[in-house]
Order: structure tokens, then sequence, then C-alpha cells
């Protein structure tokens, strides 16, 4: 597009890089911040559905030769797909039980993958058409934030909201838990599935160790750091992440004593992560002195 | 034939009989009481009515219908709101957004409808707004809706379980405990108002109460329950002086 050739006239292109990494990691936690930090649903295999999604847009552009768009919406239906088939069995299990699961599956994944001959098993899957240009992933990014901010803010999210809050209370609420749980599962997983695809048409190149097990945590930390359930909390979070390894390489090895370092700081500072208690409603009436209207009769 | 009946209901926890051969009959628009000493068996009736324990034996039947074995969140479609013991609320939520939750058995916009903010999505999310701050005003927190549901004082958090629990639109409402931890004022306050929802709203009320006074004063019938057997059933002066339940809060004469 017109706008990325002007772009990479003006932006060195390492920052640029960057920021398309950062809206492909936006769209990432924002699915996993619906699942986890919203529905309370502790999922600790992301990268395992963000692979699913990867793989599938990979092989339907090289070996179907389908066009990006089809490959884009396959990847993420797909995703969305095994998050439905996990979800229905496991989503009775709370808490760790959950996180185990879920560790487990996107092991499995993994494993799949090393061995899958379509994939390029161990040596990976190369040659994807390079599709993901900087003006398509956040022009996409966008348009997740805003679902995201119209879906929470209805009668489907703030349910969401409720399971996490007290589930025996939500469904004498008339909420149907089980259902609306596999729900947040599997719209968690379309977005895993769909960062999935435009990361493989970004990179060109996808192998089953991207999407290993500290992956997964890694998106865990942006939403955990950002706030759980705050869609802005979750998108500072993600930007910091997507750059502090950047900054870090004079500290490679260290990276991950530095991750550890500054949770514990969270922990100790803000309980509730960045922006977890920062509320739109409070901003505005500290800097505006505006109650805001809920009701006019 | 009354709005909830209870027909030879018995629940067993592995060995323990926690309620045997219970039957009620709790008729339309009435306030109807439970009391009991402690393990007597009353919040084990709730959770059986609200679905969240299915009976070992027995039928529960619901405006002509069998609601034994049907999940919760069915039981609370089909009218019947509840608060609980041990106060749940969504403490990270405001307010208001408990009582909106309390309105998701009776709207319908789904996942897409909230996607597309359909015509019809916005107007029901309006009417939500404007019943549940009614709802609030109604209990005296509509000054502390944007308050997290934490930070409330607990008689009001007793009293947002109610307006969440009348958000649901019922027809019978079941109340467990909701004067504990009240004083005197508060405690006279809470009767009037629930006298006054049962005739607003046409409701049938169903209390589970420790406080004698309360239970007294506003029940029109009272059960009374006793090692999870039913040992008495009848107006409140009739109960009152009922032997068997003398002696089973007070103790047999020597």
């Amino acid at each position: 597009m017109v706008m990325d050739a002007v772009l990479s006239q003006y932006i060195d292109a390492y920052y640029l890089h960057i920021m398309v990494l950062i809206g492909i990691n936006i769209i990432l936690a924002l699915g996993l911040n619906i699942t986890t930090g919203v529905t309370g649903q502790l999922s600790m295999g992301h990268a395992g559905f963000m692979s699913i999604g990867a793989y599938t847009a990979a092989i339907m552009s090289i070996h179907l030769g389908m066009p990006f768009w089809a490959a884009l919406l396959g990847g993420a239906t797909a995703a969305a797909g095994f998050g439905f088939l996990l979800g229905l069995p496991t989503l009775r299990l709370e808490g760790d039980y959950l996180a185990m699961v879920t560790i487990g599956f996107a092991e499995i994944i993994r494993v799949f993958f090393l061995n899958f001959e379509p994939g390029g098993k161990a040596v990976g899957l190369s040659g994807i058409p390079e599709h993901t240009t900087f003006s398509l992933v956040w022009l996409l990014a966008i348009i997740v934030i805003v679902l995201n901010v119209k879906l929470l803010n209805s009668r489907i999210g703030r349910s969401f909201y409720a399971i996490r809050e007290n589930e025996i209370a939500a469904e004498a609420a008339g909420i149907n838990t089980t259902r609306l749980k596999v729900l947040s599962f599997m719209v968690g997983s379309f977005l895993a599935g769909l960062g999935g695809g435009l990361y493989a048409h970004y990179m060109t190149y996808i192998a089953p160790q991207d999407f290993g097990f500290m992956k997964s945590i890694e998106f865990l930390n942006m939403v955990v750091l950002g706030g759980m359930g705050s869609i802005p909390g979750t998108i500072l979070g993600t930007v910091v992440l997507t750059i502090a390894p950047e900054m870090l390489r004079i500290v490679a090895e260290y990276r991950l004593l530095f991750y550890g370092g500054m949770l514990v700081l969270l922990m100790i500072f803000r309980p509730n992560g960045l922006l977890g208690d920062v509320r739109w409603y409070d901003i505005k009436k500290r800097w505006f002195g505006k109650e805001v209207k809920t009701w006019e009769s | 034939m009354g709005i909830l009946t209870l027909e030879g209901v018995s629940q067993e926890f592995g060995g323990l009989l926690a309620l045997d051969d219970i039957s009620l009959n709790v008729e339309e628009e009435k306030i109807f009481g439970i009391i009991g000493p402690n393990g007597a068996g009353k919040t084990t009736l709730f959770n059986i009515i609200t679905g969240i324990y299915t009976p070992t034996a027995g039928k529960v039947k619901y405006k002509e219908t069998h609601i034994n074995g049907a999940p919760p969140c069915d039981v609370a479609r089909m009218g019947i709101g509840r608060t609980f013991q041990n106060i749940r609320l969504f403490s990270k939520l405001s307010v208001l957004d408990n009582v909106k939750v309390g309105c998701h058995g009776v709207t319908r916009a789904g996942f897409f409808h909230a996607l597309l903010g359909l015509p019809a999505e916005r107007m029901e999310e309006k009417e939500i707004t404007l019943r549940s701050c009614k709802l609030l005003e109604m209990v005296g927190l509509y000054e502390k809706r944007m308050e997290y549901a934490d930070n409330l004082a607990y008689g009001e958090q007793r009293k947002l379980e109610i307006a969440r629990a009348l958000a649901l639109k019922p027809s019978l409402l079941l109340l467990d405990e909701p004067a504990a931890g009240m004083n005197t004022s508060e405690k006279v306050n809470l009767m009037e108002f629930i006298k006054e929802i049962r005739d607003n709203e046409n409701l049938t009320i169903l209390l589970v109460e420790h406080d004698m006074n309360v239970v007294m004063n506003i029940c029109e019938q009272i059960a009374v329950l006793d090692y999870g057997r039913k040992i008495a059933d009848g107006p409140p002066e009739e109960v009152k002086n009922d032997e068997r339940v003398i002696q089973s809060y007070l103790g047999a004469e020597a």
C-alpha cells in the first residue's frame, strides 16, 4: 500500500519492524485478555493456538495458493475450532488444573508440528509469501481493539466479568457459565490464530520452536503486567514487553532476570497491574470534574 | 396449588441425610419463612430449589413445571431469583454493573449483536441501564452506583444482592438470611422494604432467617426445620406455640 511505501522512506526499517511486532502482539494479547483477564480462565497455551493459526494460514498460502485474506481467516477459524474442542471438556476444570491442561495442549501441538510433513517438520516452513504490512497490521489491530471495547461493554462482556468474579452468582443471574466460558475461549483462540497468520506472513518463516511454552508465558505477562481485563492495560503491557527485550539486547542472557524482577516489583506496587484498576470514569471525574451520566430521567 | 411445591424432597451427602422427606407448599404472593437451628438444612433447601443440587429423592415443582435437575441458570431464567447467605457479589465490578449483570436472564443480545452494535442491541443496553438505575434507587444505592461493590458497607452489600436478584424480574425471590449483620433500625427498614417489593412487584418471597423478630413480623407462613426434618408448618402464631418447635429451640423440659 502507498502508506507503507511512504513510511519506509521516513522511518528506520528497524523501528517499523518493532512496530509491526507490537501490532501483532496486541491482537494476540487482547485475545488472551478475554480468556484469562476478563473471564478468569487461566490459559497458558496461547502460543499453541497461535501456531495453529500460523501453520494453517501458511499452508493455505503456499500449498493451496489461497488469497491472503482467506488464509488469515482460515488460520483464525482453525484456532477457534481447536479452542472449542479443547474448551468443551476442560472448562469445568478450574485454575491450576485448566492451566495444566492448556500447557499440555500447547506442547502436543508443538510436538505435532515437529513431526508434520507439510509443515517442514523441525526445519520449519519457509517461503511464506510476505503479505503482512505495517498498515495492514495496524488496521486489523485497531479493528480488534474497537470490537474488544464493544464486546466488553455488552451483555456478553459483562457476563464474562461476572464469571471471573463469582461463578455461582453468575449462574443465579441466569448466565449459562459453561457456554460463555467456551465462547470466551473461542474468541481468545480466534485472535491468537489471527495473530499467528499475520506473524507467519510477516516473518515468511516459521518453526515449531517459535511457539514454545515461553511464548505463551510472554503473552500472559503482557496481560498481567497491564492489568487483567483492562484493554488499555493489555495494550500498554504489550508495548512495554515487546520493546523491553529490544532495549535489553546488551544483557541478552539476563532478560528473564529482568522479567522476573519487573513482575516482583509489579506485585508489590501495582498488584492489579499497571492499569488494572484505572477506570475512564474516575479519570473524567478527577481531571474534568465531570460526573458521567448514566441515567437521565 | 401454590407457585412452588416440594414433595418428599430428600438430600443425601455421602452418608449424611441433610434433608429428609420435606414437603412444602408456597402460596403465590405470600412471604414464607423457613427457620431452624444451625445445620437444619435451610440453605441446602435453597440450593435444591435453585438447581445447585439435584435432590436424591422427591419432586420440586415451580408453576406446574418440574425443576429438579435443571441447571441453575435455567431455573433463574424461569423466574427464581436469590441472594446468598455469604454474600456473593461481583466485587471488582461497579455497583451498577452488578445489577446490569442481573438483567442477563431477561435480555437477549448475543455476541454478534454486540460486535455489530445493532440498533436493537443499543436499545436493549439503554433499557438495562435505566432499569438497573431504577432498582438502585429503590434500594437507596443510586448515589453509589460507580463504587466497586467491594467498597460497600455490609448492609449495603445485602441490599445490592437483592437489587441484583430483582433485576431478573423474578416471580419467586429467595432471601438467605437478609437481616444478618444488620442493626435494629436497619432490620426495621428491611422488613418494610421486603413487604414493599412483595406488594409492588407481585412477588412471592421465601426467606431463611435467624432473627425471630423479623420472621414473626413479616412472614405469613413459617416452616420449621430441625436436623433435616420439617417439624412444624403454619402461620406464625401457631408455630410459635408448637411444642416441638419450642423443644428444638430451647431444649426439652427436664
